[in-house]
């Protein structure tokens, strides 16, 4: 795994459904000084800067990194521009990680970003190509079979995505980051709201933000303040139309898992993981990546959710912050459940803080569920 | 029966309009304006007042000879939207009406905002003046035609031609689909069946050059039903389903109909319903969907 490696600072902008005063250089700035402050450092301290969003086409404007390089204090130093879909946000602090594990730099600025409000990203994820008839709308008209899969197989309950709907929303009102906070959010209020890509409820669904979320990576000796370090990190990647390919529970997904379990000397993670921050646009997906992440057997994940287990009070809080499904400024939406983890293990995530949090996941996956990043961080040294 | 009311129309003005004494603190702010300035006046308080007034409300005391210029931004604190306007209205479209507190008073001011429609108004709104040409400035407040919200965003216009080739690979399958069959493509090293024909595994990366002409008939997989309208499938709820097709080893995508939406079920079994011959194209378009075959549902 290289040198080791440690989170020693943390910026986000508040999430919401349009940051109209800022420009998307002011909007990456706010979120990097913020990481900056909470560092103690300046730009000048920073040797290198990795930058991830989703596709161009969210804002139109094409390789963003070269525009945005002073807004981030990267003249005369490195800029790696990162995309791995959805998953990009994991993807940028994994290769920021990288250059510190690989001894190239000492201090890593990553920042992630997306400015939804520019155009919609259902359009810009269905631009029909000629001779093509995917006829996948948006990303929830691509993810609702798979879902409805997993309904069949495992059997579960109608009801556990409003669970989840619910339970992310819930610990949302407790984070002055997230965009959607819902005062008084139930079960009824989530079941009133219309089907979009049955079976997905328009509030099973993540919102449209505008934000970004920026860390600072440390190699060992440059550590100041209170560091998460990192214990394990992982990415994988796969094709998406292989035969036999199970969409519903990617080997890329498991064989990731493993990897940064491994690293990170995991092997139940259920019990030796104490929060973590997954990657979860669509409720059900936390029960679908439950059982991909080894949290839950095959066909029990759902089993969880019923039982409360993920939830703030939990035995294993997942998404504390209230997850993608409380805010979703896609390229930075990785990046904050990285960053999230990093906070929980600094004991700096406020008010929905998971008490003695000493380990955690975070996790992003991307594109047609082919994408996938993760890392293990803790309050203590590897 | 009485008869019609007597009605007349009647106009009372005073001829070539009323000479109105200004006195020094309105004729400094009017001249101020002719000369494209905004300025208030300083009250005994220190407070500013825009416009100025001779005396202070509040104390009735003189103000002071202090002028200060002001603005020329402001922010509005509160408005009233005008559908319909008037004549006499400062504007011949819909605008606001509102209050206006230009940068540097501590009074607002009431003018008219020449706004795009009633949602771009709001409280803190950031507006500007926007003047008369300086040669029709005659010292008034119509010497500012209306203000305007400041510039926060512009609209970028961004259009990329492109002239797409489909390649090998799915011009042969598209040949195919003109003439009614489905070609898929098996990789001999995986003994897997690809459709559409594609000229590489995407599991092994071997080239696949054998291909294998597939029943129009298959298997729903799995589905979704769409509530959101697509300009390719209008009508709503409609269904995008993954469709086994009898021989192949991935599903593809395609629109289930001639059914409705709630009885499709995972398993059910289907048959492409083509466009008639004359009407066929190199393109997907030649499968308008797939519609139950009747019979029994596969175990999945
Ligand atoms: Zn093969």
């Amino acid at each position: 795994m290289g040198n080791r490696c440690a989170v020693i600072g943390v910026g986000q902008t508040r999430y919401q459904t349009r940051r109209r005063d800022v420009s998307i250089a002011g909007l990456v700035r706010e979120a990097a000084l913020r990481a900056l402050e909470d560092a103690g450092l300046t730009f000048k301290d920073i040797d290198a800067v990795v930058i991830g969003k989703a596709p161009d086409l969210f804002e139109g404007v094409m390789m963003p990194e070269a525009y945005l390089a002073d807004a981030l204090g990267a003249a005369g130093k490195p800029m790696t521009r990162v995309h791995t879909a959805g998953s990009v946000g994991g993807s940028t602090a994994l290769v920021g990680a990288s250059l510190i594990q690989g001894g190239v730099h000492d201090r890593v600025l990553v920042v992630a970003f997306e400015k939804q409000s520019e155009s919609n990203a259902t359009w810009a994820l269905s631009t029909h190509l000629p001779f093509n008839a995917s006829l996948v709308v948006g990303a929830g008209g691509y993810f609702a079979p798979h879902i409805r899969e997993y309904m069949r197989r495992s059997a579960a309950p109608d009801h556990i995505g409003t669970l989840v709907a619910v339970k992310d929303r819930q610990n949302a009102l407790k984070n002055p980051y997230a965009h959607l906070r819902i005062p008084g959010i139930n079960r009824q209020m989530v079941e009133s709201t219309p089907m979009l890509w049955e079976p997905i409820r328009y509030l099973e669904t993540c919102p449209s933000s505008d934000g970004a979320c920026a860390m600072v990576l440390a190699s060992e000796d440059k550590v100041t303040g209170t560091p998460a370090w990192v214990h394990g990190t992982a990415m994988r990647s796969e094709p998406m139309a292989r035969a036999d390919r199970d969409t519903v529970s990617p080997q890329a997904g498991k064989d990731c898992a493993a990897d940064v379990y491994r690293q990170a000397g995991i092997t139940d993670p259920r019990r030796e993981i104490d929060v973590a921050e997954v990657y979860v646009p669509f409720s059900w997906y936390e029960p679908m990546w439950l059982e991909n992440l080894g949290f839950a057997p095959e066909g029990e994940g759902w089993k969880l959710t019923e039982a409360g287990s993920t939830a703030l009070d939990g035995d294993i809080p997942w998404n504390a912050s209230g997850g993608v499904l409380s805010s979703n400024p896609i390229g930075a939406s990785g990046l904050i459940r990285f960053a999230e983890a990093a906070q929980q293990v600094r004991g700096m995530a406020g008010e929905h803080q998971v008490d003695g949090a000493r380990t955690a996941l975070g996790h992003a996956y991307g594109g047609g569920a082919q994408f996938f990043a993760m890392w293990i961080v803790g309050a203590q040294k590897p | 029966m009485p008869s019609e009311p007597l009605v007349a129309e009647h106009a009372l003005e005073f001829p070539g309009g009323y000479t109105r004494t200004t006195g020094p603190v309105i004729g400094r702010f009017l001249t101020e304006l002719r000369d494209g300035r905004i300025v208030g006046v300083r009250t005994a308080e220190g407070r500013v007042l825009v416009p100025p007034l001779e005396y202070e409300p509040e104390t009735g005391e003189p103000v002071t000879g202090d002028y200060v210029e002001v603005g020329p931004a402001g922010t509005v604190m509160s408005w009233a939207w005008v559908e319909s306007p008037r004549k006499g209205h400062p504007l011949d479209r819909p605008f606001a009406w509102a209050l206006i507190k230009l940068d540097g008073a501590d009074t607002a001011l009431v003018h008219a905002v020449g706004a795009d429609d009633a949602k771009a108004m709001r409280p803190g709104l950031r507006v500007r003046p926007r003047w008369k040409p300086e040669a029709d400035r005659i010292g008034h407040i119509t010497d500012i035609s209306c203000f305007v919200p400041e510039v926060t965003a512009m609209v970028a216009p961004i259009r990329m031609e492109y002239r797409v080739r489909p390649g090998r690979s799915l011009s042969r399958f598209l040949e195919g689909v003109r003439d009614g069959v489905f070609l898929a493509g098996r990789c001999t090293h995986c003994d897997k069946v690809y459709v559409p024909f594609r000229t590489s595994c995407p599991e092994c990366g071997s080239a696949i050059s054998e291909e294998v002409e597939l029943p129009d008939t298959g298997t729903v997989t799995t589905f979704a039903i769409n509530n959101l309208p697509d300009p390719r499938a209008p009508e709503v709820p409609f269904v995008s389903a993954y469709i086994q097709l009898d021989g192949a080893d991935v599903p593809m995508i395609a629109l289930v109909a001639d059914v409705p939406a709630h009885e499709v079920r995972q398993g059910m079994r289907v048959r492409a319903v083509w466009a008639p011959p004359e009407e066929r194209t190199l393109s997907m378009a030649n499968i308008r969907w797939f519609a139950p075959t009747g019979e029994p549902d596969v175990e999945l």
